[in-house]
């Protein structure tokens, strides 16, 4: 007799199933990431301490957070309803510098009255972004080339398009040398909501964003569409639904989306563009974990945005505490993820400890339903 | 007759379960004597190969023992029961296709020289080709095989290494009615040598020429075990499926009516662009069922993609109805009156949506599923709830995902998918592949009546059996030609229709050959 581990398939987690095995991963993590803050010579409750008075523990921490879930949530929700029709746009962040840069350009160039400067902003942001986008699709759809190398090279070209013009052509005169734009016309800074730094439309336009892809999901027509070409595509070429077309709205819809983010961090943030690194923080790679981890519900993707804007500001609330390096940091990002990709296996696979019976091979593998 | 010693084999009280609690096999015991072809029947999910794979040393067993010559014996692992003289050819060959015959059969094998080995392996397998009719050239590449040569290899190998059990798990489900013959004579040829057969099936149709002795099994229980001809087939379908079965189907003697389904001189490439359809003509009838004989790969799938529009045709006519449909997209093919129900379900259906969404997938557009540009999702699920009443889909639970239901369940999904529109042409490929029994008889009952209701019906299936219950013509599919045509006779099919028919899906034209076209 001897004791063994047993792995089975499970049919259908919950979806109380799903949010318990999130929350003890992201425990695990925590009490994992402990040990180094222990290695580093912190304890480690009093590295929690501070985490969790930065990312909640005042009204100034609570905003830090929301302040990053905004992004977060407007990007995660547009990356949703692109990972359920299976494209996967991993180029959020560059879309959503193009739309800084588009932003940008109205901000400060645009002939435009600066009553509709600001409508005009997030307007011709959202399709810059889109297009982005929806470049890649047309790489897929004409030329078949894999989406995901051409979100994720435009990134780069997004970046460097942002450093040439503010180190180029578009360098502020008034910066006295920084590679900075000149700040934008008051007109466009966005209004904070009381005296935090949240921009309160940025904030109703996270709840927006996550409310309409979820109509767009589960009660349209092109939801359903999408859909079906996510998971079958072949049924969905017997059902005649074109394929080419959904990839390229969704493409269009998520790169807009993260336009608009953009557009949102450098007229509710910055009021300038500025280096790609301090626009960003890295919204566009976080937002994909985020839709991820909501299982690419769009209103899970609040939820996981928030989640997400907590780590952040909690981290840099440890970086200053501790004086810790930044790339420590990476660490514990690695450690959640670590955790929760691992826990995803939890979720389809019962494992269960049982009592081997004589002469059972310690290798023999169950395969149970297929 | 029946004593100890001649039981080469013995399982008793063979339990095996797998987690979480499912009982594949359930006390199971049952002698085989040595020298005979020993029949185990049953449906899928019986429990057949579990118990084999547990002789051969892939499963282990979670209670009872296996009982070898009259020694308890424990089988850790294929190599041991090899080294017991145990042998078994999977149903999917596990052979390498870009190595020779000679190559896969000393694959692993300890008693072949280090250097220069070909020539005796060669030896070798000629000298056993001869002995059990075993022909096959050695220096063949098995992807140049067909899957009756390749079964050869895989028997080669076992008896090779000096197998006296051979276990043949499904044999004949890839085979023309020619190769079953060709097997069936090495089997005896074998039981001439003194050797031993388990023979897996759930066809009770070839029991009676083979098994000496036929054990019945039924969700992992022995039935029972008969001499060969102590039972007929319908004691053996009832034996197997645990209630009263009518095997035969109301196939009543209909005229057909007018043409619906014409197809001309149609081409079609395949996957790699050679034309996989040359030059097929025929006609479907209105309340007329047209079989489509033949041995899977040739040009089954590429004939009927091209009618569903999911494949240009190089050359050629289709018509439903006098209209010209050739080329048209899968939607506008189906507008037109023609419905589809491919053999790969994962084409009909997603198995990650619910039974509501699967069963709308088709109509999905048009009223009165869609209001502007909203899913009118109470009417989704009104349709489903009729569609699981008149289909009967178990379980009747619209929000399930597809992926859960059973294999009979979700080919009645795909069915009410396309039955639906109420078409006049309905062409299904391979409609029963892999269902149990009562599954198979409820949609052969269902495209009888569908017959009767006028609607034209194109079977194609590599199952003659089905072909040959179902159809008013059979037409044989050989290298993407049509090599003959049947028309069923008032009488019903003589064992001659049968003969000839399985000749030419062997590729030889049958005497009585009519030419279409």
């Amino acid at each position: 007799m001897r004791l063994r581990f047993q792995v089975t398939r499970r049919l259908e987690p919950s979806a109380s199933m799903v949010f318990f095995v999130s929350v003890l991963s992201l425990l695990l993590a925590f009490l994992v990431s402990g040990l180094l803050f222990a290695f580093l010579g912190i304890s480690p409750l009093e590295a929690y301490r501070v985490f969790w008075r930065g990312a909640f523990g005042s009204l100034y921490a609570l905003s830090e957070t929301v302040k990053r879930m905004i992004p977060l949530a407007i990007i995660g929700a547009g990356l949703a309803v692109s990972f359920q029709a299976s494209v996967w746009n991993i180029g959020a962040e560059g879309q959503m510098l193009i739309g800084a840069i588009v932003g940008t350009w109205v901000a400060l160039f645009s002939p435009l009255p600066p009553s509709l400067l600001l409508p005009a902003m997030f307007i011709l942001g959202f399709l810059g972004g889109a297009l982005w986008g929806a470049f890649a699709a047309w790489c897929r759809n004409r030329l078949a080339i894999n989406e995901i190398i051409t979100t994720l090279m435009l990134n780069y070209v997004a970046a460097n398009l942002v450093l040439y013009l503010i180190l180029g052509p578009w360098k502020g005169k008034t910066v006295r040398g920084f590679a900075y734009t000149d700040p934008f016309p008051q007109e466009v800074w966005l209004a904070t909501i009381g005296t935090t730094r949240v921009p309160l439309m940025t904030f109703l336009f996270a709840f927006l964003a996550a409310l309409f892809c979820y109509f767009l999901l589960t009660k349209t027509t092109f939801g359903f569409e999408l859909r079906v070409v996510g998971r079958g595509e072949k049924a969905a070429h017997l059902a005649g639904i074109p394929a080419q077309r959904v990839v390229a709205l969704v493409l269009f819809l998520s790169g807009g989306l993260a336009g608009i983010a953009g557009v949102g961090e450098v007229s509710g943030i910055h009021h300038m563009l500025r280096h790609p690194a301090h626009i960003s923080l890295g919204y566009g790679f976080t937002a994909i974990i985020v839709a991820w981890i909501a299982r690419a519900n769009p209103l899970g993707v609040l939820a996981s945005a928030f989640l997400f804007g907590a780590l952040m500001s909690g981290q840099d609330a440890l970086k200053v505490a501790f004086g810790i390096p930044f790339q420590v940091m990476y660490i514990l990002n690695g450690l959640v993820l670590f955790f929760l990709i691992a826990s995803e296996q939890l979720l389809y696979y019962r494992v269960t400890l049982r009592v081997a019976p004589w002469g059972e091979k310690e290798d023999e593998c169950d395969r149970v339903l297929d | 007759m029946t004593c100890e010693c001649q039981e080469i084999v013995a399982f008793r009280d063979i339990t095996k379960i797998f987690p979480p609690g499912i009982l594949a096999n359930d006390r199971v015991s049952f002698g085989v004597e040595r020298g005979t072809v020993h029949v185990l029947l049953g449906e899928n999910g019986a429990g057949k190969t579990t118990l084999m794979n547990i002789l051969y040393g892939i499963h282990q067993p979670d209670g009872g023992t296996i009982v070898l010559r009259g020694k308890e014996v424990r089988i850790p692992s294929p190599r041991v029961a090899i080294e017991l003289g145990i042998g078994m050819v999977h149903q999917h060959f596990r052979l390498i296709p870009n190595h020779t015959v000679w190559e896969n059969v000393v694959l692993g094998f300890p008693r072949v020289p280090r250097f220069f080995p070909a020539s005796q392996a060669r030896q070798m397998i000629r000298d056993l080709s001869k002995e059990y009719g075993l022909d096959v050239d050695p220096d063949a590449r098995i992807w140049q095989l067909s899957a009756g040569e390749q079964q050869r290899v895989e028997i080669l190998k076992a008896l090779l290494r000096k197998a006296e059990i051979l276990i043949l798990d499904e044999p004949t489900s890839v085979l023309t009615p020619k190769d079953v013959e060709r097997l069936f004579l090495v089997l005896q040829r074998m039981k001439e040598e003194g050797k031993t057969s388990l023979f897996v099936t759930h066809k009770f149709s070839e029991v009676g020429e083979i098994g000496d002795r036929i054990t019945v099994l039924r969700k992992g229980r022995v039935v029972g075990t008969v001499p060969r001809g102590e039972a007929d087939f319908e004691t053996l379908a009832t034996m197997m499926v645990g209630e009263k079965i009518v095997l035969s189907l109301p196939k009543k003697a209909l005229s057909p009516g007018r043409p619906l389904l014409r197809v001309e001189d149609l081409w079609v490439l395949d996957d790699r662009g050679f034309p996989g359809v040359r030059g097929v003509s025929f006609e479907v009838r209105e309340g007329e069922i047209v079989g489509i004989a033949g041995v899977v790969g040739n040009g089954q799938r590429e004939l009927t993609e091209a009618l569903a529009g999911l494949r240009s045709p190089l050359r050629g006519r289709i018509l439903v109805d006098e209209v010209d449909i050739t080329a048209w997209s899968p939607q506008k093919v189906r507008e037109a009156g023609l419905a589809y129900v491919p053999e790969d379900r994962r084409m009909a259906l997603v198995g990650d949506l619910t039974l509501a969404e699967n069963l709308f997938l088709r109509d999905y557009r048009k009223a009165p599923f869609r209001r502007g540009i909203l899913v009118d999702w109470k009417k989704v699920r009104e349709h489903a709830e009729e569609m699981i009443a008149t289909y009967r889909i178990v379980p009747p639970v619209p929000q399930l995902p597809v992926r859960l239901l059973s294999g009979g369940n979700r080919q009645r999904v795909a069915l009410a998918q396309v039955l639906a529109s109420r078409p006049r042409v309905l062409v299904v490929s391979n409609p029963t592949a892999g269902l149990d029994i009562l599954a198979t008889d409820f949609i052969h009952r269902l495209f009888l009546s569908l017959q009767e209701e006028g609607v034209g019906i194109l079977l194609v299936s590599g199952d003659l059996d089905e072909i040959l219950a179902l159809s008013d013509r059979v037409l044989v599919l050989y290298r993407g030609t049509v090599l003959g045509e049947r028309k069923r006779p008032q009488s019903g099919w003589s064992e001659e229709d049968r003969r000839d028919i399985g000749m030419m899906m062997g590729g030889v034209p049958g005497e009585r050959l009519v030419m279409v076209r």
